[in-house]
Formats: C-alpha cells, sequence, structure tokens
C-alpha cells in the first residue's frame, strides 16, 4: 500500500512543477500562431453588392437601373448567369484589369462549379470599361468578343456623354452573346434545370455510407470479439460508445469540406449575391 | 473474476485498440496540422501551373499576330525579327519540377519570359504607325486576345505570388515548422516574381 502512496505524491509533485511550464508553453503556441491571422491582404474598399446593378458612382437614372436589372435577372433565371453591371468612383490608383479581376473575385459573381458570372465595370473618373469573363464563360464571351462590345457598342455612347446609353447597349450586346448559340443555351438551360445536387454529391454520400458502415462494422467486430461475460461486455461497450461518437465528427468533417467548397453560397434567401463564381482574368477592358 | 474472463477483456481492449489508435492518431495528426504544409505545396504548384499555361497561350497566339503584322508593315523586318526570337528564347527554356525551387531556373525562365514581354510591347507599339493594320479586324481580334491573355498572366502571377508566400510561410513559421523540420525536409521553399508585374505588361495602346 505505501510503495503506490509514495509513487502518486511524487506524480502529484511532477503535475504542480509542470503545469506553469506546460501553460507558457501553451501561451508561447498560442502567440506565435495569432499574427498568422493578422496576415491577411489588404484589398481596396469595394463597394457593397447590393444587387445586380450597383451603381456606386451614380451615373444611372432609376429607369435604366430597373430596366438593366430586369434583364440581368431573366437572364439568371434563364440560363443562371450572373451578370452584374457595377459603376465605381475611383479605381484607387489601380489598373481596371486589376480592380475588375478583385472586385469579381470578393463578390463571388457567377456560380461556384460553373463560374459563369460577367462582370461590366465602369470607372467614369478613369473613363475606363472593362468586360470581366468568369472561367466558365471564357468560352463563349472571348477577349475577342468582349474587346468588340466594348469597341462597338459601349465606347461610342460614352464618347457622346451618354453613359447610361452604353452601359445599357453592353449589357445588351453581353446578354446576347451569352444567348448566341443555340445549342448552347439549351444545354446551359438544361443544366440549370437540374437539381442542386450533381453526380459529385452522390459519390460522397456513397462514400460517407461506405466509410460509416466501414467503422460500425471494425467496432461490431472488435465488441464481439471480447464476448462472452457480462463484464467484458461492458468494458467493450464503453469503448464502443466512445468510439461511435469519434467515428461521426472525423466523417462528417471530411465530408464537409468536400461538397462545402463548391456548394450554393448564393442566389437564396431574402438578398441577391453572388454564387461564388471565379475569374481568372478573362475579357477586355477600353477607354475613352 | 476467473483468469478467462480477465483473458476476454484484455483481448476486447487489445482488438478495439488497433482501430482507437489509428483514429486517435490521424485526428491529432490532422489536428497538428501534418496536411498544411502538402496542401500548401500543391496549391502553389496548381497556381504555377496556372502561370505556366497562360505563359503558353501567349506564345501559341504570337505567330499569328507576327503574320498579321508583317502582311501589313512588311519592312518592320528588325522589330518582327526580335519578337519571333524572344519568342524561341521563351519556348526553350526547359521547365519542370525543380524549376521554383531552383533560383538559377527561375531567373532564367523570368528573363526568358520577360525578354518576349519586351519584345511584344515593341511590336504592339510599332503597329500604332500603320493605319490600315489598326483597322484590320483580324490585328484588332488577335491585339484583344494578347492583351487578355497579359491580363491573365498578370493574374496568375499574381495569385502564385500569394500561394508561395503562404507556402514559405508555413514552412519557416511555428507551428507548420517543426513538421517541415522532421517529416517534410525535402519540401524547399519555392520561388517568386521579382520583375514587377508593370514593366512585364506591354505598353497599352490607345485608340
Amino acid at each position: 500500500m505505501a510503495a503506490p502512496g509514495a509513487a502518486a505524491g511524487k506524480d502529484g509533485q511532477g503535475a504542480i512543477v509542470a503545469r506553469p511550464v506546460l501553460a507558457a508553453l501553451l501561451a508561447f503556441a498560442v502567440a506565435l500562431l495569432l499574427p498568422l491571422a493578422a496576415l491577411a491582404q489588404a484589398s481596396p474598399a469595394f463597394p457593397a453588392l447590393t444587387g445586380r446593378v450597383v451603381d456606386a458612382a451614380g451615373v444611372l437614372d432609376p429607369a435604366t437601373r430597373a430596366r438593366i436589372d430586369a434583364k440581368l435577372a431573366a437572364q439568371e433565371a434563364k440560363a443562371t448567369d450572373q451578370v452584374v453591371v457595377a459603376t465605381v468612383p475611383s479605381l484607387e490608383g489601380r489598373s481596371i484589369e486589376d480592380y475588375a479581376n478583385r472586385l469579381f473575385r470578393a463578390w463571388q459573381i457567377g456560380q461556384a462549379r460553373k463560374n459563369n458570372g460577367v462582370l461590366l465595370l465602369v470607372a467614369p473618373a478613369e473613363r475606363k470599361v472593362r468586360i470581366e469573363a468568369g472561367y466558365g464563360l471564357e468560352g463563349i464571351l472571348t477577349d475577342a468578343v468582349a474587346g468588340t462590345i466594348i469597341r462597338n457598342a459601349v465606347i461610342p455612347a460614352f464618347r457622346g456623354g451618354d453613359m447610361a446609353g452604353g452601359i445599357e447597349k453592353g449589357t445588351d450586346a453581353v446578354i446576347e452573346i451569352l444567348n448566341l448559340d443555340p445549342d448552347e443555351a439549351r444545354v446551359r438551360a438544361r443544366r440549370a434545370a437540374e437539381p442542386a445536387v450533381e453526380d459529385d454529391d452522390w459519390f460522397n454520400i456513397v462514400l460517407l455510407v461506405l466509410l460509416l458502415a466501414f467503422w460500425f462494422y471494425i467496432f461490431w467486430r472488435a465488441s464481439r470479439g471480447g464476448g462472452g461475460p457480462p463484464t467484458a461486455g461492458r468494458r467493450v461497450q464503453r469503448g464502443r460508445g466512445r468510439g461511435g461518437a469519434m467515428a461521426g465528427p472525423v466523417t462528417t468533417w471530411d465530408w464537409g469540406g468536400e461538397s462545402r467548397g463548391g456548394g450554393w453560397s448564393g442566389g437564396g434567401g431574402g438578398g441577391w449575391s453572388g454564387g461564388g463564381g471565379s475569374s481568372g482574368g478573362g475579357g477586355a477592358s477600353g477607354g475613352w | 473474476m476467473t483468469s478467462t474472463t480477465l483473458d476476454a477483456v484484455r483481448r476486447g481492449v487489445f482488438r478495439l485498440r488497433a482501430p482507437l489508435l489509428a483514429m486517435m492518431a490521424s485526428l491529432v495528426l490532422a489536428g497538428c496540422g501534418i496536411n498544411v504544409i502538402p496542401t500548401e505545396e500543391q496549391r502553389a504548384r496548381a497556381a504555377w501551373s496556372e502561370v505556366l499555361n497562360q505563359y503558353q497561350r501567349r506564345a501559341d497566339l504570337i505567330p499569328n499576330l507576327v503574320e498579321t503584322v508583317r502582311g501589313y508593315a512588311s519592312h518592320e523586318r528588325e522589330v518582327l525579327e526580335q519578337v519571333t526570337q524572344a519568342r524561341a528564347r521563351a519556348t526553350s527554356i526547359q521547365v519542370n519540377a525543380d524549376t521554383i525551387t531552383d533560383p538559377e531556373k527561375f531567373r532564367q525562365f523570368q528573363e526568358a519570359q520577360s525578354g518576349l514581354s519586351s519584345a511584344l510591347g515593341r511590336l504592339i507599339a510599332v503597329s500604332e504607325a500603320y493605319p490600315d493594320l489598326k483597322a484590320s479586324q483580324n490585328f484588332l481580334a488577335l491585339q484583344s486576345q494578347i492583351e487578355g491573355t497579359e491580363n491573365r498572366i498578370a493574374i496568375a502571377r499574381r495569385d502564385y505570388i500569394e500561394a508561395v508566400r503562404v507556402y514559405n510561410t508555413e514552412l519557416k513559421t511555428f507551428p507548420s515548422m517543426l513538421w517541415a523540420m522532421t517529416f517534410y525536409r525535402s519540401y524547399k521553399p519555392m520561388e517568386t516574381f521579382t520583375i514587377s508585374e508593370e514593366q512585364m505588361r506591354p505598353p497599352t495602346v490607345k485608340f
């Protein structure tokens, strides 16, 4: 009896000495981790994405804005393309290409899996305009096509001082191009009608079920292996309960990472927002 | 308790131990960030592939552009020659997996590409002097594509620089540094672009 007691006493002392050291180490680790969060990149102050038409520079009259908004909403309803028109008071010293790409990514225009967003950005102060296409539309709204729209539809009206007219013509041309190829439009419309759960999702679900089944099988085997007398049964039962609780988080965590990355982050709910699309700098720009 | 029940208990716990340990180990290791360095490395490599992809796209556009300009401005032989040579130099550089971790190879790659950028810039500046060329639909389309590609290059470079910054930071900072010193000794910091984007871009053409 005496020997184990002495051992416990020693251990207790050890723990008392170790605890402050451990706490200090932990605090040190936390302090080291903190600055990482502060390293986040500084990006310009973008206007908020309040709708499909964000007229931060105030060059559109309400009637035109409503008209453009209705057309853009119709296009999204038809083919899920998210086209956004934005005017900004300043590019904050950046080139319009750089600003447009950052704004596009900040707003996440286009559906996440399709990257089918278009941004028509106008900077009246710098006299620059750009059409930025998402990855998924680079094949339809090519650089050359976007350049033609800017040169032939937008710039002439801007030169004549008609900002609203130029923006509306540019929007019309972009929508026309998006609907140009009837076969392509049909394919896209069919895809738009498909349920939100895609093939990848089914694969993930099957994988999750298999994984869960696998874990349950292992614990079932392990608990059966103990078999026989009640004490053994209870002992193993506890292990099983613990293991089961752990298996849940592990697998759902894995699954969440897979599926939520490309999920629907926008479109639903009350307000309108970008769907998670991205752009790699497709499109064209011009000045007047 | 008989010895047989004790044995049964031991056997049960023993059988349970392997899966439990495996699970605990995977949880603990993932929680300690054993995956962070390979993840960031793959992300940086993907960003690098995009950079290469866009440079390749530019190189593919150039022969067409040279031919178009030659049709209207055949006596600008010198500028046309320079672009063709710079393109040949840029495409002759062998790019492999260690280009991004070898400073010397990376410098060569960067210099060849920036040489092509400036030759291309001169070509586009020269074509300013030819109204017929500037009015040609073919040239306008090519020019849009070249400009678009330059812009994609700039963005791919920006994404690559950011991905490398994150990866190199992980290699050098606590706690992922511990993994870099033990498991991932072969993971080297990556090189990043030093010539500014502005220098790489050809002068934009005003109409």
